[in-house]
């Protein structure tokens, strides 16, 4: 992406050669044009965020302080970022895997046939569905009074009987994967249609099988967009908040619901400061898991000129 | 067709399998909302017309007006402040285009709880001085779209010789306003319908700040309405669901015409 940059600002400055004056005028109104979407990014974007993390750095009276930032090294808190963790990680695994396999299958379709179409627009809305509308789905579906959960139980199988699971933890885990799927589907589908089929006819040219070219070109080709994908599952898990505020309507099992009870809470004073330390905690999260995945983003790049 | 393409056999098994994860929660709730007291009915669907059970739906209608002029401001902001910006970087300051990428695809490693955190005291001061009317929300929202918005647009920034074009219509006479206006814009049209129905369906989806700002909007609504009556609730979720996707068929469709006369 690196163009010649001299060419075109000479190609630009061609365009008024006789008017050397209103160059340095129309320079300026350049600049200006850049205004607009510079304050709205400060104040929208920039602003919220700096405020977001300061709050955790200071006290209810506005002085600063560490206090906010040791509670996040409390046991309670401590254990939400391990639930979050790990449900992040299983999903952005499981996500990874499935959507691999359909990018995999959809590799047979014509690019501009009928059904990739519709798996793309599906993967479109299945990865914006609104958490909410996801957490309703599932509870039609595996919710007590569900649908499936209603035909296991005429089959004589009781999902719950250890207790109504799907409003806890572990009732995440499937609204999760139906959303990463696709996520993965939208991000990873690149990588894999850079694969060259003249890879392949090499490869069996030279005497492999099919077998061998996976696991010699394949695989080591689309490690790194795979890892890559992978990590931004992660994130968008870790981020993710609707689904699981839909879904349990009490406790607090992951971070962001934390925050929100943080941020909700109106009996203990300073707690908006909580919240502050928290989502700075989620930052430093996200923000390494991000870093990685360009890093990695940049390697894999290299395949897909 | 693909070398690499998996046997026909393979293709059906994945296709089987992940389609009937995604097609179960989905018939489930259809099946869902065709429940009865004593069997089958589309009692909670016709619910939706009956003047005596209006009263139940309001949040959501009031939710949906919301989102709708939500998704108008957005929508303006990602064409008359976004959209401009992108010409114009890529125009006269290419070598902020790197940077600036990084910056309209940072919302992406933000998590939308954060920001609410941040837009909290900023929200208490836009409601001191332009009131609380549910359409301020749309600046907020115009963030969280800006990575989807920017690849939309940037794809057919790239795929148009934006350069030439401008320095032809320019060296015609015309002014910098009737060079993005009837040149540019006009070219980048795909991108910019894409853009606007990504935001759209964004918005229309959008919970975390809102319901944490307290704003009543569709999705928020939903909330409200499931806990007195869900079976509406999975009947909006499906409407909504059919919308969105067939947002992102003409999406899909745009872009394939697209590529289709390029081809030609």
């Amino acid at each position: 992406m690196s163009d010649p940059q001299p060419d075109r600002t000479a190609t630009l400055d061609g365009v008024e050669p006789t008017a050397p004056p209103r160059r340095g005028a129309s320079r300026l109104l350049a600049w200006l044009g850049l205004v607009p979407f510079a304050a709205y990014v400060v104040v929208f974007l920039a602003l919220p965020t700096v405020l977001a993390l300061a709050s955790g750095l200071f006290d209810a009276d506005g002085a600063f302080t560490l206090d906010n930032l040791g509670a996040l090294g409390d046991p309670v808190i401590l254990a939400t970022f391990w639930s979050s963790t790990w449900l992040s990680l299983l999903t952005a695994v499981l996500g990874a895997v499935f959507g691999a396999l359909v990018c995999y299958a959809m590799l047979g379709l014509s690019e501009t046939g009928g059904i990739r179409t519709a798996v793309d627009a599906a993967a479109g809305v299945f990865a914006q569905f609104g958490g909410v509308m996801l957490a309703f789905a599932f509870i039609a579906t595996i919710g007590l009074k569900g649908v499936v959960t209603q035909l296991l139980l005429g089959a004589g199988i009781d999902i719950f009987a250890d207790g109504p699971w799907i409003y806890e933890l572990p009732g995440l885990i499937l609204p999760y994967v139906f959303f990463q799927i696709p996520l993965m589907v939208i991000t990873f589908m690149p990588a894999l249609s850079a694969l060259k089929p003249q890879w392949a006819e090499a490869n069996l040219t030279l005497g492999g099988t099919r077998s061998s070219f996976w696991l010699r070109i394949g695989f080591p080709v689309l490690a790194p967009s795979f890892l890559a994908c992978t990590l931004l599952l992660f994130a968008n898990a870790f981020s993710s908040y609707a689904t699981a505020a839909a879904l349990a309507s009490q406790g607090s099992q992951i971070v962001p619901l934390q925050i929100r009870t943080a941020l909700t809470s109106e009996t203990v004073l300073g707690r908006e400061n909580l919240a502050g330390a928290l989502a700075l905690g989620m930052i430093v999260v996200v923000g390494v898991v991000m870093w990685l995945y360009s890093l990695i983003q940049r390697r894999a790049a290299r395949w897909q000129a | 067709m693909n070398g690499l393409a998996p046997s026909r056999l393979t293709r059906w098994i994945i296709g089987i399998v992940v389609g009937a994860f995604f097609a179960i929660p989905l018939l489930s709730t259809f099946l869902y909302t065709l429940r009865d007291d004593d069997g089958f009915s589309l009692v909670h669907w016709t619910n939706l017309f009956d003047p005596a059970k209006a009263s139940t739906y309001a949040p959501i209608w009031v939710g949906l007006g919301n989102s709708i002029v939500l998704s108008v401001v957005t929508v303006a902001i990602v064409l008359f402040v976004l959209a401009p910006t992108m010409i114009l970087v890529h125009l006269r300051f290419p070598k902020l285009r790197s940077g600036f990428e990084f910056l309209v695809l940072l919302p992406i490693s933000i998590p939308a709880i954060v920001l609410v955190v941040g837009l909290a005291p900023i929200y208490l001061q836009i409601g001191r001085a332009l009131g609380t009317g549910a359409w301020t929300l749309a600046f907020a929202y115009g963030i969280t779209v800006l990575p989807f918005a920017y690849r939309a647009i940037q794809a057919s920034i790239d795929a148009v010789d934006v350069r030439t074009l401008a320095e032809a219509a320019r060296s015609l006479g015309s002014g910098w306003g009737t060079v993005v206006l009837r040149v540019i814009a006009p070219n980048l049209r795909t991108g910019l319908l894409a853009a606007s129905l990504i935001s759209v369906a964004v918005v229309l989806g959008e919970f975390t700040i809102a319901s944490l700002l307290n704003r009543q909007v569709f999705q928020t609504a939903l909330v409200v309405v499931k806990n007195t009556d869900g079976y509406a609730a999975a009947v909006f979720t499906l409407l909504a669901l059919a919308l969105a996707f067939a947002l992102l068929i003409v999406i899909g469709l745009a872009g394939r015409a697209r590529t289709g006369k390029a081809g030609s």
